[in-house]
């Protein structure tokens, strides 16, 4: 693998007695689309955790870009260029829609110009010939928000809080985009429609990204390569068709009513 | 800095302010000039407020201004007004970068009671220095502005214009701070600042910043109190003049640059008002005004404004 943008070294990460990461070793090559499985408390979100600085592993180092970003605190690997969303969604609840991605795209501009103190919120913001607004205006565009523009955050609907946590992730033009369970707390019929449309916006700009999910469908549908989570360890990690099959993580993620779903199920029949 | 809207017309009511200054009583020109004094505080509170944070202890910083231009006067022998605002700022705002660095890691009540007690510390001081006068305080001698000593009956005019112009200064870089992508995080903090975090900003640092950008506020503010009232005591270091500055905050709003000078003024009335009336218990009617806003301007008297405007549009 010549393109290796992230490569994570031999994660380990124990709380007390329970083994959250062990012997984690992944390298996600630039572009490419992970989809990562596996029961609760396999260690997904630990992993997702360590990658965004959130939680520092007991041993092994993760790389970005060939830099060591592991003891980083989370604000400063995402200025590098890793930004996730959140499982529950993480917004600006008193502010608009509009609003929580102008002070996305703020954020952006403050970076971008040093940290300058007497830059014009109205400016042209460096590096995207943009201002904040037209970069907020477009981003709701973008994630087909414009409907919910002027409402408050606290009110919207659960499938639209979850977008818009996204397009706020999107909004640090990241080359690798972590999605903690974009899809949980999200009707079945939205499901689909919603991360077709994500996944388009967000894979636009060749964007890496490494979602977490419990829909095998969505799951084959979307990743190009699935790391399978057990107990802590990475049991399976493959292009989805295979490891979908796997009969380990039949047996211990996918169950085997749901093995008969997912592409490759006529090779099952 | 922005020389928007908000503070063009605040600039023009202080202009028409002084030109009106020869028709105004003595008792009034040191009542708005008192009152420039505390808004400025207050501005500093109000940065806070966007960011979610309340400080119970920022009499600390009014009182440093007050006794770094007392001392300059007495001590030193410096009288320019000018020289003496700005000494009086930038020591005030060091003292704010030197504890920022502690405070700024504290949020919620942590962060209001640590003022609290930094404050009370330089209260504890200055009450316990003999040579200072403990807590009887100094008189402050006169100030000469731009080397002229204004004669006794122009001396009010003279230093509340020279306020108005500081007072307008800082309007307009709090105005251009608020509006700036920084102003923004401040809002962001207050609301998540997880998140913020995880967008890449440090909430940290800015509210760093603005602790020293309050700070150099209230040096101002101390300072222009010292001139004008000419004594200074430790009192204004203790926590009721905290809470003072506290309850112009609520008293004005946070809607807008120019409502902490609302308030300050407002609160002045009521303190001339009461304290002529009733000087035993002055402090009851003010309770009561403050009660009566919360309950019908809960955004403070800066809400009415905008309400008004709201009927018109």
């Amino acid at each position: 693998m010549s393109n290796v943008i992230l490569h994570a070294k031999q994660l380990n990460k124990s709380f007390g007695a329970v083994t959250a990461a062990a012997d984690i070793d992944v390298a996600v090559e630039a572009g490419s689309c992970l989809g990562l499985i596996g029961t609760n408390g396999a260690g997904k979100t630990t992993f997702v955790n360590m990658i965004t600085g959130y939680l520092k592993p007991d041993t092994g180092v993760v790389e970005f870009d060939g830099r060591d970003i592991t003891q980083l605190p989370p604000r400063e690997i995402t200025q590098l260029g890793i930004c996730r969303s959140f499982q529950i969604p993480q917004l600006y609840n008193s502010m608009t829609a509009l609003e929580n991605l102008e002070v996305s795209f703020g954020i952006v501009s403050l970076i971008a110009n040093g940290g300058s103190l007497f830059t014009k919120s109205d400016a042209i913001v460096p590096g995207l010939g943009k201002t904040i607004r037209q970069l907020a205006e477009e981003s709701l565009e973008r994630f087909d928000l414009g409907q919910y523009r002027d409402k408050v955050a606290r009110v919207l609907p659960g499938g639209v809080r979850k977008v818009l946590d996204i397009a706020m992730a999107m909004a640090v033009r990241p080359k690798i985009l972590l999605l903690d369970e974009p899809t949980s707390g999200v009707s079945a019929e939205e499901k689909f429609q919603i991360m077709d449309m994500v996944m388009k916006a967000v894979r636009r700009d060749n964007t890496t990204v490494l979602f977490v999910e419990h829909d095998m469908e969505i799951v084959s549908r979307h990743a190009e390569r699935v790391l399978a989570f057990y107990d802590g360890r990475i049991i399976a990690d493959d292009v989805p068709d295979t490891v979908l099959l796997d009969p380990t993580v039949v047996r211990h993620i996918v169950g085997s009513a749901r093995a008969a779903t997912p592409v490759g199920a006529h090779d099952h029949a | 800095m922005t020389l928007d809207r908000t503070t063009l017309r605040f600039g023009a009511v202080l202009a028409l302010l002084m030109l009106a200054s020869p028709f105004i009583p003595q008792w009034a020109l040191f009542m708005l000039t008192i009152a420039g004094a505390n808004g400025l505080v207050v501005l500093g509170l109000m940065l806070f407020l966007r960011a979610g944070l309340v400080s119970f202890g920022q009499a600390l910083y009014f009182c440093a201004g007050a006794y770094t231009t007392g001392l300059m006067a007495l001590l030193l022998g410096v009288n320019e007004m000018l020289v003496l605002l700005l000494a009086s700022a930038a020591l005030s705002a060091l003292i704010a970068y030197v504890l920022g660095f502690l405070l700024a890691k504290y949020r919620a009540i942590f962060f209001g009671l640590l003022s609290l007690a930094f404050s009370m510390i330089l209260y504890g001081l200055l009450v316990k220095t003999e040579a200072l006068g403990s807590t009887d305080g100094f008189n402050v001698p006169a100030v000469t502005i731009a080397g002229w000593l204004p004669g006794s009956g122009m001396v009010r005019a003279a230093v509340l214009g020279v306020a108005c112009v500081v007072i307008l200064f800082c309007v307009s870089f709090v105005q251009g701070l608020l509006k700036s992508p920084r102003g923004l995080v401040l809002t962001a903090i207050r609301d998540n600042e997880i998140r913020t975090e995880y967008m890449g900003a440090s909430a940290r640092r800015t509210i760093h910043l603005i602790y020293v950008v309050a700070g150099a506020l209230a040096g101002f503010g101390g300072s222009i109190a010292a001139i004008a009232v000419g004594h200074i005591d430790p009192t204004m270091a203790f926590w009721t003049t905290s809470g003072e500055f506290i309850f112009i905050t609520i008293l004005g709003g946070v809607g807008s640059v120019v409502a902490p000078f609302v308030g300050a003024l407002v609160f002045g009335i009521i303190h001339t008002i009461a304290f002529s009336y009733s000087p035993n218990t002055w402090q009851m009617l003010i309770g009561l005004s403050l009660i009566f806003v919360i309950l019908l301007l809960p955004d403070g008297l800066w809400s009415f404004v905008r309400k008004v405007r709201g009927l018109k549009a």
